[in-house]
């Protein structure tokens, strides 16, 4: 473990931390004063060239104190799209638009709509297309604002204007989603932790029946149910990310999507019992702990749905056969 | 949120990433199971480490190197390290392969021995254990004694030249067929203010006289468990392990090992691998092959926060908390593993069936109640994992 990055990383979030909503810019200038803006990225486009285990640290303080930037989107997502397909990264936040998009486009322009883009309205939009990397000029862009159910900007963008593209290789679409699928995990697994850390404070201090709650023992039972999901949500984007840096994001296909889908199946258990232990007042506004059980039922859902990455486990699980599952889960066939 | 977050205990200890050496001795295993399985010499079962007792099966990974790996070698062990063991044992269990008449002795005598055993205990037992030919059985429990371990009543007093013991343990398993087993039992009055204090082990020879071993059938009517009644046994200095008054001590630092293994979340596993041959004998509909997945990233989730265990072992620690999380998570596993198959497999369970889908069902049904109870309740884990958050 890399103490001292751990306890950056802590302490830049944790400074950051409050319940507004929307980009939070005084946050993004020291992450990108601290090199943790573009942390995995090549040095010559502005970054720190760190592992993705290094990453998996920075995302899960970013997570557990519900981060008000786009990280993911700018150093795992954009800005190696950029770096790969050649094109110089921009200044600032970056975000990536993918999916169900309608876009027509030549060499220098393009137009369309893109569909709930992270952070739109305060980032650059890149975009893979094909085998075609895009960076949109903010000049013909027209954004309408949308959000996903933790108040993040989702937003709708009208596309009509210029366009820097280059080529990109073979199977960058799959990395993208992997890249994805990893950065998204590491935040639930870091918000997840955020819950429990809050709910076993909440347990001893309300006081109930003459005592804190915390000394019942079924809420003991329950704050114990969750911590076990924190764990196993923490080995496994711990694991995946040391997976994609030993064998590269396609190597550690399985690895990534087996810790998708853990860690959002952990992130439904965890804010549920967040919320049974906090009592009434969690389902308030003024109260904090929505910040990071409303991100969990987004995240759990984002960069490939639970759904999604459960039926990739699964395909992959049922094409192995029922002696190809244990090369399969050891990663030795 | 900040000083809340730092007080939350690590969860699990830092990944590790197994040794390249470890590929190789992966391959050598695969190889002789797939040899074994080849020869019929046994059909894979669920709960194995339990049930499938066959001192054949045990001698041969004896001879092969394969128990006692982490016993050095000048005590007939293999030198190797808790990670080197854990690939073995990993393989045995997805395997299904009989592994219980060195369960116990393999896993947890071998490195109490190591740990407070006397240089003649160690050469008394660790050759015959890393030959599979020596066995042993857990002695803890007692019939008012279970989850409350420090309660126990069996009572050891100073005779000349030993300690006579008087009592009984229930739920050994293995104890008809085993050597010997370790005995918790109290060697000086109950101390209500410290609890844990005048506990001591003693390594007691089963076949001993005054020692009588009494069949506990489980559900199944099969013979695992056994009562254990000890009248007047004396058991002579030299059997005692570790320090007189240090009982307590020596079986929570057992524990670590006993609670954090493959074991713990691999009982079903041949279940597992059976239902994906169940399913893909035919076309596989959207939502089951979804939940499918989350069964499986379930269980590859689990062996990475085990061999984070395994890895925080090799390097001295004995990470209690993160062994009883991994155990709860691991055993309720097991279960869900049954309730899969049951649910998208439409075939009843069959304990008559020599072997196949059905029976391995039959078997799991009927051994699931234990996978939550042994090794300490998955509700007294659970008060581990409270405490350590600082709840109690």
């Amino acid at each position: 473990m890399n103490t001292e990055l751990t306890e950056l990383a802590e302490s830049v979030f944790a400074d950051a931390a409050s319940s507004d909503t929307g980009f939070d810019a005084k946050l993004w200038k020291t992450l990108e004063e601290t090199g943790l803006a573009r942390l995995t990225l090549p040095g010559d486009s502005g970054g720190s060239e760190a592992s993705f285990a290094d990453a998996a640290i920075v995302l899960s303080a970013a997570g557990a104190h519900a981060a008000r930037v786009p990280l993911v989107e700018t150093d795992m997502q954009a800005g190696w799209l950029l770096t790969s397909a050649g094109i110089p990264i921009p200044d600032g936040p970056l975000t990536l638009a993918a999916g169900d998009l309608d876009i027509a486009r030549t060499h220098e322009r393009a137009s369309g709509t893109l569909h709930r883009v992270p952070w739109a309205r305060s980032a650059g939009i890149v975009m893979l297309a094909g085998d075609s990397v895009l960076l949109f000029d903010p000049a013909g862009l027209t954004v309408t604002d949308g959000s996903n159910v933790a108040e993040e900007p989702r937003d709708t963008v009208t596309v009509d204007g210029a366009v820097t593209a280059a080529s990109i290789g073979d199977h960058a679409g799959t990395e993208l989603r992997l890249r994805g699928a990893l950065g998204r995990a590491c935040l639930i697994a870091g918000a997840a932790r955020g819950a429990l850390a809050s709910s076993v404070q909440y347990a001893g201090e309300r006081v109930q029946f003459g005592r804190p709650i915390g000394k019942l023992q079924a809420i003991q039972q329950m704050l114990a149910l969750a911590a076990s999901e924190v764990a196993a949500a923490g080995a496994a984007t711990e694991a995946a990310a040391r997976a994609a840096d030993a064998d590269g994001m396609l190597g550690a296909q399985f690895a990534i999507a087996s810790a998708k889908a853990r860690a959002s199946q952990a992130a439904g258990e965890v804010a549920r019992i967040a919320h049974q232990v906090h009592g009434a007042i969690g389902f308030t506004r003024e109260y904090d702990l929505r910040l990071v059980t409303t991100r969990l039922w987004a995240w759990r859902d984002e960069d490939g749905s639970e759904a999604e990455w459960n039926d990739v486990v699964g395909t992959m699980a049922l094409e192995a056969g029922a002696d190809g599952l244990w090369p399969l889960i050891t990663g030795t066939p | 949120m900040t000083s809340t977050l730092s007080r939350l205990p690590a969860l699990v200890p830092p990944p590790v990433d197994l040794p390249p050496r470890a590929a190789e001795l992966r391959a050598q295993v695969r190889a002789f199971l797939a040899a074994e399985r080849e020869a019929g010499a046994w059909s894979p079962r669920a709960d194995v480490w339990l049930s499938g007792w066959d001192e054949r099966f045990t001698k041969e990974l004896g001879r092969r190197g394969w128990l006692g790996m982490t016993i050095p070698t000048g005590y007939g062990g293999g030198g190797a390290t808790p990670l080197d063991r854990y690939v073995v044992t990993e393989e045995l269990l997805a395997a299904g392969a009989p592994v219980a008449a060195h369960w116990v002795a393999d896993r947890q005598i071998g490195p109490t021995l190591m740990r407070f055993g006397t240089e003649e205990q160690r050469q008394k037992f660790l050759p015959g254990i890393a030959a599979g030919e020596v066995y042993f059985g857990i002695g803890m429990s007692e019939p008012d004694s279970g989850s409350d371990l420090a309660s126990v009543r069996t009572k050891a007093e100073k005779v000349d030249g030993g300690w006579e013991l008087t009592g009984t343990k229930v739920w050994t398993s293995g104890a008809h067929q085993a050597h010997a087993f370790f005995a918790l039992a109290r060697s000086a009055p109950k101390d209500d203010t410290n609890r844990h204090a005048g506990l001591s082990q003693f390594i007691v020879d089963l076949h001993a006289p005054g020692v009588q071993i009494r069949p506990i059938p489980i559900i199944t009517g099969a013979h695992h468990f056994n009562e254990v009644v000890f009248d007047h046994v004396v058991i002579p200095d030299s059997m005692v392990l570790g320090e007189i008054g240090s009982g307590w001590h020596q079986v929570t630092s057992e524990l670590a090992f006993e609670r954090s293994g493959p074991e713990r979340f691999l009982s079903t596993y041949p279940l597992l691998a059976a239902l994906i041959g169940e399913l893909t004998a035919g076309p596989v509909d959207a939502g089951t092959r979804r939940q499918v997945g989350a069964l499986v990233s379930r269980v590859w989730a689990l062996r990475r926060m085990s061999l984070a265990i395994a890895g925080a072992l090799e390097s001295g620690e004995a990470p209690e908390l993160a062994a009883a999380v991994v155990k709860d998570l691991g055993t309720r596993y097991e279960n869900e593993v049954v309730d899969a198959a049951r649910l998208f497999v439409a075939t009843p369970p069959d304990p008559g069936a020599p072997d196949g889908f059905a029976r391995l069902l039959a078997d799991a049904i009927q051994h699931a109640p234990g996978f939550t109870l042994r090794g300490g309740t998955n509700e007294v884990l659970r008060g581990i994992v409270a405490r350590g958050m600082g709840l109690r």
